[in-house]
């Protein structure tokens, strides 16, 4: 690291969790200041996490000052005062700990030429969590900023061990050279994996039967995280937990829905030791050193291999000593996936999405911050632009288009001319129209657009938390739900503050948060359908597993890498047809759509589907004849079209992609009034854009980032394209054991309430005792 | 197209939003909102500039359906008290020629309180036809046969296994409130508390559809007019008791905590929507 700080050169530091590789970063910067501190701003760190920064903060003061230095380290984030902000900027200290947005607000300012003329070196930590996404491509736009304003910076990129690692060189080099350093894990975690014995269930993903067995663990463990995968799952594992928590361990619930104090005091209590256990969602996958932390239970199947290991290494923070983790999965497919996790573990095998080409909506946000700079022009800035790896390939045509929708909208119809939000001045530089622009710009800076939450209040009392709106439109008064780990009954939307009392006599109706779930990764799915063709793994599995697959084998068949495995059986009235594609849930979604179009075109009186990770599953009146035409891959073709421009995929794209590019303004805490008001949604203004001028550069974009979120839909045309001629079609008389799990999931997708699983029970022994019956 | 009666009238809603009464050949539209997006754009939001024209033309699409002698704009026609200046010739132009030959009346609105600066048509506070009466808002205290717009009512409709949500028309036995016709006018949920002192309990929505008006009868229980009675199970209470010794203790320390250093207000963005 000291030897590729001296020679100047940009670094990329691969490193397992945990291995120290912050201050690393910062070693080159803290000898170059060494003699030199107090001259202007020297290092910038940008972390995706405030609370990371806070942290690093902390860490870094400590060697300063016992090393008896004068350099001078300092945080800005959204929580940085006014007053501090201001003095930051006009005497910067040596070193700036921010996030990228904080980095794009800085940029924004007419002085910021001034305060990064003297920019030597940029640290960006957890690189593998910034580059895919849209935050990656505004912070690759504001590297590309600095890159003009510092010529000779430095570029440090600190990084989780990745699958594809020249990836994250592209990314960070900006066109000059990167040198990669690469720590090798010396400790490989200690995962095991608990199946609960009989208990294992046919389906279901909340794996709240083993919640006896994860207390067991907590009382064994100092400190016990235990990651779930949806707020949904968190909330009802926490209410499994505390209900036999009969010595009163301090278990304790961290998710995203929950009020932001809230969570900053679990993790506080989390910092201070006086908790044993956090059950969690992905809010606390990344970054901040819990040393008590010294065990990782993973509740439900791990979706990835990469995302397991950042969430295995929250525990023993430590380089040269194992981590250890228990995954539970919550059904017997997930059994599978996880073997196929730690087999993936075992061999230091990664996943991890690619980075596409940059959003247009991003560029769109970052010129109008560059305007309220001011100071570039065009020319200057399109070839600027093209250094941030997202953007390598963006034409000029592509670049002007952009820019005159930050001018004017950039419509057909040019008659806003006179409202231009952006002007050129005498030295042809881009300017702000007026400060009205920069402060509105200023307001609506970032990437993340949430999804509409509403606040949850208890009548007459404190606010809860925030809840997705499309949930609440769910919700009729006298509904319950589980949420901050309470029953609650709706009572009403106030103005636009859901209104709860504590929860009635029903069952809870458990909230199904959006975006909880994640789709498995085609590595881990790859895993998967080499452990089932594995019949010799098979033994060494959990009885139930190894039993259930012994009975498909005996039943139907077990799929087989290199074809598609179709079953097609009568159960009541319907034909059933499960497809076993493991292409992940979102891609079985669409393929569901998809193929219940066709075979309604067919003549097949489709009724419904189902998808889970592995399977899909249609069920129709009459049974399908010519299934390899039914998956035909030009289904992608015209049926895609026609669903994409039905469904509201492309509305809710659109939503973040204006607000994104500053057409439209995010609604800020504390600027809703009364109910009296009339919302004016973004659904408005697409149909008119997409009627009468459907090329415009805002749909471009929302098209190009729906198509982007859709990779599940690049899975489904490479699945079809493997399994055209390759269809393996068994017609049974009865449902398969491998098909019982999916056909579980039908009709349990919203409610999970135990009275429903006690039907579901029912149910389940009904089919799983026709599908592992002896063949007759 | 949807007939019904309303205060012994009998009319038809189109699912386009607009009202007929083919008695009296007859129709009315509420909230045009014309030249929306322009007003946006001059304060540095440059909303597609289409919305003129796509209202013009929905307007166009009715009134070539039903061919009224006299047209009813139901106030709020356009956005603001300069947008007669801003609209193009070109929108003055179709203005007049959909106006040619029949009776346009301007009810003037909110946004539009004189609304005598409008093309084609003359200008009214509010028309007494019997047995109705056309005004923007609703009167508060009893009234008869009133027609409104002002509200702008949008309705979701469970349906099974999804949910649909548009603007619709909301009625009770005494008033008739018009969804907004304007391509950029939002939409205010008939459950809100503003409806509150307009609709009686029973109340009626006509959802229009691509191609007809769905009659629905009011769910009329909205907060606060139905509080159920607090139950709580067994299972509930000893959740209740367990967690509450310590959990929610936690949690009530952070919100009176000393920690200022979150303050809600700049620790989260939200959604996007516009709010006029």
């Amino acid at each position: 690291m000291l030897a590729a700080a001296r020679a100047g050169k940009s670094a990329l530091l691969l490193a397992p969790t945990g291995g120290g590789k912050t201050l690393g970063g910062f070693l080159g910067s803290i000898a170059e200041l060494a003699g030199s501190a107090g001259t202007g701003l020297h290092t910038l760190y940008v972390s995706p996490l405030r609370a990371l920064t806070q942290d690093v903060h902390r860490n870094l003061l400590a060697p300063i000052s016992e090393m008896g230095l004068a350099i001078t380290a300092e945080t800005r984030t959204g929580d940085t005062p006014q007053s501090k902000r201001r003095r930051q900027r006009m005497r910067p200290p040596d070193i700036l700990l921010t996030t990228p947005e904080s980095l794009a607000l800085l940029l924004s300012y007419r002085d910021a030429a001034h305060m990064f003329a003297t920019l030597r070196s940029v640290i960006i930590d957890e690189l593998h969590a910034l580059v895919p996404n849209r935050r990656g491509e505004l912070l690759a736009l504001g590297l590309a900023r600095l890159g003009g304003l510092a010529p000779g910076l430095r570029r440090v990129g600190l990084s989780a061990t990745v699958s594809c690692p020249g990836d994250m060189e592209a990314w960070l080099s900006g066109g000059g050279d990167v040198e990669r350093i690469h720590v090798a894990d010396t400790a490989r975690p200690r995962i095991s994996i608990s199946t609960c014995g009989t208990r294992l269930p046919w389906s279901g993903h909340m794996g709240t039967h083993a919640a006896v067995e994860i207390l067991d663990a907590i009382r064994a463990h100092r400190t016990t995280l235990v990651f779930v995968n949806t707020r949904a799952q968190a909330e009802l594992l926490f209410q499994a937990l505390w209900r036999i928590n009969h010595e009163t361990l301090e278990i304790g619930l961290h998710h995203g829905s929950l009020a932001v104090e809230q969570r900053r005091r679990v993790e506080s209590a989390l910092a201070d030791g006086a908790l044993r256990a956090v059950v969690a969602t992905s809010t606390l996958d990344l970054g901040v050193d819990w040393a008590a932390v010294d065990l990782v239970v993973q509740v439900g199947a791990p979706k990835g291999v990469s995302r397991l290991l950042q969430r295995i290494g929250r525990s023993n923070h430590r380089l040269d000593r194992p981590s250890r983790a228990i995954l539970v999965p919550s059904n017997r497919f997930e059994v599978l996936e996880c073997e196929a996790a730690v087999q993936a573990v075992d061999r230091d095998q990664r996943d991890g999405d690619r980075p596409g080409p940059g959003g247009l909506d991003v560029l769109a946000q970052h010129l109008l911050g560059v305007a309220c700079a001011g100071g570039v022009r065009p020319d200057d800035l399109y070839r600027e632009v093209r250094t941030a790896a997202p953007y390598r390939t963006l034409s000029r045509s592509g670049f002007d288009r952009v820019l005159a929708f930050v001018e004017t909208g950039g419509y057909a119809l040019g008659v806003y001319d006179r409202f231009r939000r952006v002007v050129r001045d005498h030295a042809g530089c881009l300017a702000v129209a007026s400060p009205a622009v920069a402060r509105s710009y200023r307001l609506n800076v970032g990437t993340i657009v949430e999804t509409p939450m509403l606040r949850v209040r208890m009548r007459r009392g404190r606010i809860l938390g925030e809840i997705e709106e499309h949930f609440v439109q769910s919700l009729v008064p006298g509904d319950t739900f589980v949420f901050s780990g309470r029953l609650l009954r709706y009572e009403g939307l106030r103005d636009v503050t859901v209104v709860v009392s504590p929860g009635g006599g029903r069952e809870p109706k458990v909230p199904a948060y959006a975006g909880g779930r994640l789709p498995l990764t085609t590595h881990l799915a790859d895993g998967v359908r080499t452990l089932l063709e594995d019949r010799a793994a098979h033994a060494g599995m959990a009885a139930p597993v190894a039993e259930w697959l012994e009975a498909q084998s005996r039943v139907s068949v077990l799929p087989r890498r290199d074809r598609l495995l179709v079953e097609i059986f009568p159960r009541g009235d319907r034909f059933y047809l499960v497809a076993y594609c493991f292409e992940g849930r979102n891609a079985h979604q669409t393929l569901g759509m998809l193929l219940t179009r066709r075979m309604e075109r067919a003549g097949l009186d489709p009724l419904g589907f189902v998808a889970t990770d592995y399977v899909i599953a249609v069920w129709s009146l009459k049974p399908a004849g010519d299934v390899g035409s039914l998956l035909d891959r030009d289904m992608l073709g015209d049926d895609l079209e026609e669903w994409m421009a039905e469904s509201s995929l492309l509305r809710r794209t659109f939503r973040t992609v204006a607000v994104i590019a500053g057409l439209i303004e995010r609604r800020l805490p504390g600027q809703e009034k009364t109910g009296r008001q009339v919302t004016f949604s973004s659904d408005l203004i697409y149909d008119v854009l997409q009627r009468h001028e459907p090329d415009h550069v805002l749909l471009e974009a929302t098209r190009t980032v729906a198509a982007r979120g859709l990779t599940d839909i690049a899975r489904l045309g490479d699945m079809l394209a493997r399994a055209a001629g390759r269809i393996e079609v068994r017609r049974l008389d009865r449902v398969s054991p491998l098909a019982v799990p999916v056909l579980l999931e039908i009709g349990r997708e919203r409610v999970a309430g135990s009275a429903l699983e006690s039907q579901l029970e029912e149910a389940a022994e009904d089919l799983v005792s026709s599908a592992m019956a002896p063949v007759r | 197209m949807t007939a019904f009666d309303f205060c012994g009238a009998s009319l038809h809603a189109d699912p386009s939003g607009a009202l007929v009464w083919p008695d009296r050949r007859l129709m009315v539209v509420a909230d045009l909102h014309l030249e929306k997006g322009a007003w946006y754009a001059a304060r540095g939001i440059p909303l597609p500039p289409y919305d003129t024209g796509e209202t013009l033309d929905r307007l166009e699409a009715a009134i070539a359906r039903h061919r009224p002698d006299r047209l009813v704009c139901l106030g709020d026609s356009v956005h603001d008290g300069d947008a007669a200046r801003r609209m193009t010739p070109e929108v003055v132009r179709r203005i007049l020629g959909l106006a040619r030959g029949r009776d346009w009346i301007w009810i003037a609105g909110n946004h539009d309180p004189e609304p005598d600066t409008l093309p084609g048509g003359r200008s009214l506070a509010e028309l007494a036809l019997a047995p109705l009466v056309f005004r923007h808002e609703a009167a508060a205290g009893p009234v008869s046969g009133e027609v409104s717009g002002h509200y702008h009512p949008r309705a979701r409709i469970r349906l099974r296994g999804r949910t649909v949500s548009g603007r619709c028309f909301v009625l009770d036995r005494h008033r008739l409130i018009l969804p907004a016709f304007g391509a950029y006018a939002g939409g205010l949920d008939v459950t809100a508390d503003a409806f509150d002192p307009l609709l009686q309990v029973e109340f009626e929505i006509l959802f229009p559809g691509p191609r007809r008006v769905y009659r629905f009868a009011g769910a009329a229980e909205p907060y606060p007019r139905r509080v159920g009675t607090t139950e709580i199970s067994t299972d509930g209470r000893r959740l209740a008791q367990t967690v509450s010794t310590w959990w929610i203790e936690l949690l009530r320390k952070s919100s009176n905590s000393e920690s200022s250093s979150s303050s809600p207000s700049s620790s989260r963005t939200k959604a996007c929507c516009f709010r006029m």
